[in-house]
Parts: C-alpha cells; sequence; structure tokens
C-alpha cells in the first residue's frame, strides 16, 4: 500500500520542467491545397451523379405546360403529384392502361421466391462444396464458376426450348427458374468463400458431437452467416428486380415485371410523350433497390469484407 | 492390461503424399498418451483418424474392441478438444456443452443433470449462461472440454489444446488436465508441438516424424535413453549437445584428436571395430568444479556466454571444437572469459551410430 502511494506522489522536479518546443499532437491545418482540390473534385463528382436525379425528381412533379416551358432544371412552380398517380395506376403498358401497379406485383412475385430460392440452394451448395468434399467437388465448382463467364444470350434460346419442353414457359414459375440458374454461379462462390472463412474445427467439432449435414448447416452454419445472406440478399434482389431479359422472354404478357412495363410507358409510340409520367414511373421502379440499398449498405460492406477474407 | 485404442497398419494418402505408412500403437485403458513432433508429422492427422474426422488409405482402428475403422466419429466413444476451442458462437456455454446431447435426442433431465456435474469438474457454473465471445482463453478451453465431459466417453482426443493461451494459463490448465485425468481415468490421446507438455503429462510419449513413429516409451525412457539422433536432438530445452567422432572400443575420438573414455557407457549392443559415432551429452549432465572432478572425462574450458534462468545458469561454452551449453546452479558465480574445469557424464549421455542415427 506504502508503495503505491510513493508512485503516485509528486513527480520528481526534472519532469515539471516543461521544454520549449512541439508538444503534444501535431496541429492539422483544414484548409491545405491538398484539401481543397480532393474536395472540390469530390464535390464536383458528386453533383455530377446526382444531377440527372435531380431533373427526375423536379420534373415528375411539374405539369405537362410547365415543361413544354423548357426550363429543365428549375423548380417546379407548384407541385404535383399527378404524374406519379398516373404512371402507378393509369398509364398505358402496351394494350392495357392499368399503370405500374400490376407490372410491380409481379416484380414482386417474381423476386422474392427467385431470391429466397436460390439463396437456399447456394447456401447448401457453398457448406456442402467446403464442407463435404466429395469426388471431383473442385471441378464441380470450377464448372459452376465457368457457367458465370458464358454470355446469357448464348443460352437463352435452349432455355426457351427447355422451359417450352416443361410446359412451363410465360409463366413465372419458367422466369424463378431462369433467376435461380443464373444466380447461382457467383451466390455459391459466394458462400462457398465465406464458409471456408470460417473455422474447419467448427464443423468438426459439430461432427463429433454427432450432428450431420443439415443439422450442422442449420444450427452451426447459418446463425453464423447473416452478413453474407444479406449480400446475397442485395444482390438478389436489385439483380432480379432490374432484370429486364429474362421477364421478357419467359414470364408471359400475363406476368411481366415493373421494368418492362416501364420500358413500355416510356417508349409507347402513340400520344405526346409525358415525361414528368415517364420520369415517376422509372423512380418508382428504381425504388426497391435504392431502399435496399439505403437499409443495408452498411451490413452489405461488412459482408463482403467477410466472404473476401479467403479464397 | 486391457487396451483401449489399437491401431493397426494405419496409412493415409493425400493424394500421392504418405502422410502415414503402416502406423501401429496400441493404447491402454487409462493411458494418456501424447503425440509428439514438430508441425507437419502427421500427429494432427493421426488424431483426426482416429476421430474419424478423415477417411483412413489403409489400415483398422479399433476402440474397446470395436472395429471403428468405417464409423462415425459420434459413434466411436471419443469426445475431442481442438485448438481453436471450435465453441459454437451464436450458442450460450450451456448450449454448447448440450449440444451434442440434444443431437443424441437424450432426455432433458439427463442432459441437464450432465451440464451440471461437467461444469461442476471444471468450475465454469457461473459461465453457463455467457456467449463464448464474453470468455477468456482459459474459459473457453475449460468449456471445450466441458464439451468432451458431458458426453461421457471412453477417449479424449486433444488437438493442441493449450498452444493458443499464454505461458502461464498454459502451465495452469496443463496441471488441470492432468488433474482430469487422475480424477477421470479415460484414456486420453493429446497432441502437441511443446516437449515440456508432453514430458509432464504422459504416461507414454509418441515422437512422430514424417508420419512414423520414432520413440514410444514413458517420458524418463525418452529423455534419458531416445532410441536415435532425431528423439534425442527433439526432446529437451536447451538441446543435448553432439560431438562427431570415431568410436574405437572403450574410447571415443571427436574429430579434433580429444580421445573421450566412454567405458562407462551402458551399450545397447555390442560394437566392434572403429565406427563413426556421435556423442550425446545432456546440458545437466556436463558438470563443472569440484563435481566435474570425478568424470570419466574432464577438460579445462573456457566460458564464452552465460545465461541466468533465475533458477539455474546456463552456459556456453567449446568442448572438442564443438559448441557445447551445460546448465549449472545459479549459486555458482561464473563469467564470460572464466577458464574452469568440466567434466562429462558419459553414463548419462547417448551414443549414436553416425550412418544409421540409431543408439548404440
Amino acid at each position: 500500500m506504502s508503495q503505491t502511494a510513493t508512485m503516485t506522489g509528486p513527480a520528481p522536479d526534472t519532469h515539471t520542467k516543461v521544454e520549449s518546443g512541439p508538444r503534444g499532437p501535431r496541429p492539422k491545418p483544414f484548409f491545405t491545397p491538398q484539401k481543397i482540390i480532393i474536395y472540390s473534385i469530390l464535390v464536383f463528382f458528386t453533383l455530377y451523379f446526382l444531377f440527372p436525379l435531380y431533373v427526375m425528381l423536379v420534373t415528375s412533379f411539374k405539369t405537362m405546360p410547365e415543361i413544354r416551358f423548357g426550363n429543365i432544371f428549375a423548380l417546379p412552380s407548384q407541385i404535383s403529384f399527378d404524374a406519379w398517380v398516373k404512371a402507378w395506376t393509369s398509364a398505358c403498358t402496351g394494350l392495357t392502361c392499368e399503370g405500374l401497379a400490376p407490372g410491380f406485383w409481379n416484380s414482386v412475385k417474381i423476386t422474392i421466391p427467385s431470391t429466397i430460392v436460390s439463396i437456399f440452394i447456394a447456401a447448401v451448395n457453398g457448406y456442402a462444396l467446403v464442407n463435404w468434399r466429395f469426388k471431383g467437388s473442385e471441378i464441380f465448382f470450377s464448372i459452376l464458376i465457368f457457367g458465370s463467364f458464358i454470355p446469357y444470350q448464348v443460352m437463352l434460346y435452349p432455355l426457351v426450348m427447355i422451359t417450352r419442353e416443361l410446359g412451363i414457359f410465360g409463366t413465372l414459375q419458367a422466369v424463378i427458374l431462369i433467376h435461380t440458374i443464373f444466380g447461382m454461379p457467383i451466390l455459391t462462390l459466394l458462400f462457398r468463400n465465406y464458409f471456408a472463412s470460417l473455422p474447419q474445427e467448427l464443423f468438426k467439432a459439430a461432427r463429433v458431437d454427432g450432428a450431420g449435414f443439415w443439422r450442422i448447416f442449420f444450427e452451426i452454419m447459418l446463425p453464423m452467416s447473416l452478413p453474407i445472406f444479406v449480400v446475397a440478399l442485395i444482390l438478389q434482389v436489385t439483380g432480379i428486380w432490374n432484370d429486364f431479359l429474362f421477364g421478357v422472354v419467359f414470364a408471359g404478357t400475363q406476368n411481366l415485371p415493373m421494368t418492362v412495363q416501364l420500358n413500355n410507358i416510356v417508349n409507347s409510340a402513340q400520344g405526346t410523350p409525358e415525361y414528368n409520367v415517364n420520369m415517376a414511373a422509372t423512380v418508382l421502379t428504381g425504388l426497391v433497390p435504392l431502399i435496399i440499398y439505403f437499409v443495408s449498405g452498411k451490413l452489405f460492406v461488412r459482408g463482403v469484407a467477410a466472404g473476401a477474407v479467403k479464397g | 492390461m486391457q487396451t483401449s485404442v489399437s491401431i493397426k497398419d494405419l496409412s493415409l494418402n493425400f493424394g500421392s503424399v504418405k502422410v502415414l505408412e503402416h502406423l501401429n500403437l496400441d493404447i491402454a485403458k487409462g493411458e494418456f498418451i501424447v503425440l509428439l513432433g514438430p508441425s507437419g508429422c502427421g500427429k494432427s492427422t493421426l488424431l483426426n483418424c482416429i476421430a474419424g474426422l478423415l477417411d483412413v488409405s489403409d489400415g483398422q482402428i479399433f476402440i474397446n474392441g470395436k472395429n471403428v475403422t468405417w464409423e462415425e466419429p459420434k459413434d466411436r466413444g471419443i469426445g475431442m478438444v481442438f485448438q481453436s476451442y471450435a465453441l459454437y458462437p451464436q450458442m450460450s456455454v450451456e448450449r454448447n456443452l448440450s449440444f451434442g446431447l440434444r443431437v443424441a435426442g437424450m432426455p432433458k433431465a439427463e442432459i441437464d443433470q450432465r451440464v451440471k456435474r461437467a461444469s461442476e469438474i471444471l468450475q465454469i457454473e457461473p459461465l453457463l449462461n455467457r456467449k463464448p465471445a464474453n470468455l477468456s482463453g482459459g474459459q473457453r478451453q475449460r468449456v471445450a472440454i466441458g464439451r468432451a465431459l458431458v458426453r461421457d466417453v471412453d477417449v479424449f482426443l486433444f488437438d493442441e489444446p493449450l498452444s493458443n493461451l499464454d505461458a502461464k494459463l498454459r502451465s495452469d490448465l496443463r496441471v488441470e488436465i492432468k488433474r482430469l485425468h487422475q480424477r477421470l481415468k479415460n484414456t486420453m490421446i493429446y497432441v502437441t508441438h511443446d516437449q515440456i507438455e508432453a514430458l509432464t503429462l504422459a504416461d507414454r510419449i509418441a515422437i512422430m516424424k514424417n508420419g512414423v513413429i520414432q520413440q514410444l516409451a514413458d517420458p524418463h525412457t525418452i529423455y534419458n535413453k531416445p532410441v536415435n539422433l532425431y528423439v534425442a536432438g527433439f526432446v529437451g530445452s536447451p538441446s543435448m549437445n553432439f560431438i562427431e567422432g570415431t568410436l574405437n572400443g572403450p574410447t571415443f575420438t571427436a574429430a579434433d584428436g580429444t580421445a573421450i573414455p566412454v567405458g562407462t557407457y551402458d551399450f545397447v549392443g555390442a560394437t566392434s571395430g572403429s565406427t563413426k559415432a556421435i556423442l550425446g551429452v545432456r546440458p545437466e549432465h556436463i558438470f563443472v568444479g569440484e563435481a566435474a572432478a570425478d568424470m570419466p572425462f574432464k577438460t579445462e574450458a573456457e566460458i564464452e556466454i552465460v545465461e541466468p534462468m533465475g533458477s539455474e545458469t546456463l552456459a556456453w561454452t567449446t568442448v572438442a571444437g564443438v559448441s557445447v551449453t551445460f546448465r549449472c546452479s545459479s549459486d555458482i558465480d561464473i563469467h564470460a572469459g572464466d577458464k574452469i574445469q568440466v567434466g562429462f557424464d558419459i553414463a548419462r549421455g547417448s551414443l549414436f551410430d553416425a550412418g544409421t542415427e540409431e543408439r548404440l
């Protein structure tokens, strides 16, 4: 006790004397030439990329007469939601004039099952490829990865024939199947790398504890893989939501996704182009991926980093 | 003596790489066996084979007289403790301990009772509701041992369980594992590259090199009568001093011409004529001062470096043209540059054939 007392007592004189000269943290001035240049460039590019969005938003809130006036950068003189309502409920998408709402629900019906099925299969694939190596598993994986390099267009016609033979061409099932297949290579790679980064001993311990394939997957691996699931979810939701090609080819006229219907609105040849409706419809279609990014951006980065640890 | 684990003619290849070759090992019931060797010698691989986590290429494994070569890990009656603890991170300690039992579909009451017993033995009762992330390294390793304990198995497998801990905790847990073994009297197979762990814990040590067991014996024999040059050099810290030379009858002539009488040495077999040989002497079998006077070989040597270790002192010198380390009491006052008399206790030394590296 007495020893600690002497330790905390007044320091010897030599230490109390402060020498002149630099002491403490080095001062960091904010306005240095480098900083000014960096920030100006950043601000310039931010504006450059945000400008189209700005134009879209202001145009969508304007009325047609105001748009014809020509000043596309000006704020709307009077905010009008008519274009938004029309885009959602009554804009003409080809033959029907029901707006984007049916397309939105079609996209939901396509995106949700495709996302769930593809992620689930890819997670099981990745888990099996890492932990339950079988003869030829590396070759199987290589072939799967090779699949992601083949252009979609090459496979389009064969897939049309396959789905036709299966009797599902032009249905929701067909487009869900196609999305699941094309999501497989990249998602499997993602999950494989993530599971490979988890300690192997964990898997061994579970084996010794008597857990089998599915039990280890659901009780040990899945609870540890939230970050990578978020990544896969974002990739799939935005990818499938933004898809145009597979929707227009495989879904059939009754199930056209939102992107296809947006195209039909924007590119309709009849009547005068209603720019405000087009802009509103475009923003509406882009809203889902946008919300996903905003909500899960942080988790996304963390997940990508986690998956990238080991190859 | 009842056999607990018996490995017969075991081989394992990864592609064309032979990791284990025709390995035989019999382990008695209740025995504590340590597999000791440098990394890459196949000791962990052997343990994984016993656990059933690796498929063997050839040979058989028996546990309690039952051929388990093709059995699943859970059906072998083993529990395993890993170096990285391998605790399930999302489960509490209690659920970590009970996972195996829940998988086996054991009634709740029995699970609770077993978890309680294991946590009492390992003194982890206050931690039962914590997650592994909130435990210290030593606590995690206890839980990992507990996970093997609740399963009430015959054979415990330890895969370098203390290597991730700091020096202090390592020696604490080492004693605890020994205490646990004395209490439970299970068969334990323990893999390590740390010779102190091996010497302190083992009933018998199997020293491995390139997938082959070099020597299987109790720690005393391993240390004092190593069967070959490899074992002699691997065990002991600082390691044994080796002097190359020629053996001719009862005289060993070092490379620089120094003659060392080895008449007191206990030869394994008869040697004839002159053979190239290596004389090995442990640092503690070299004496200084008065004690050196009684030794069959003594010489004047100059101290080069002194390393005081507290309880003892290590010193470096040159004898017969070879750098030699010896160990002496810290009470002896020696300094670099001193010229002192050193004596070799040849009876406790080792002689190896320079060609075969086998003990002579």
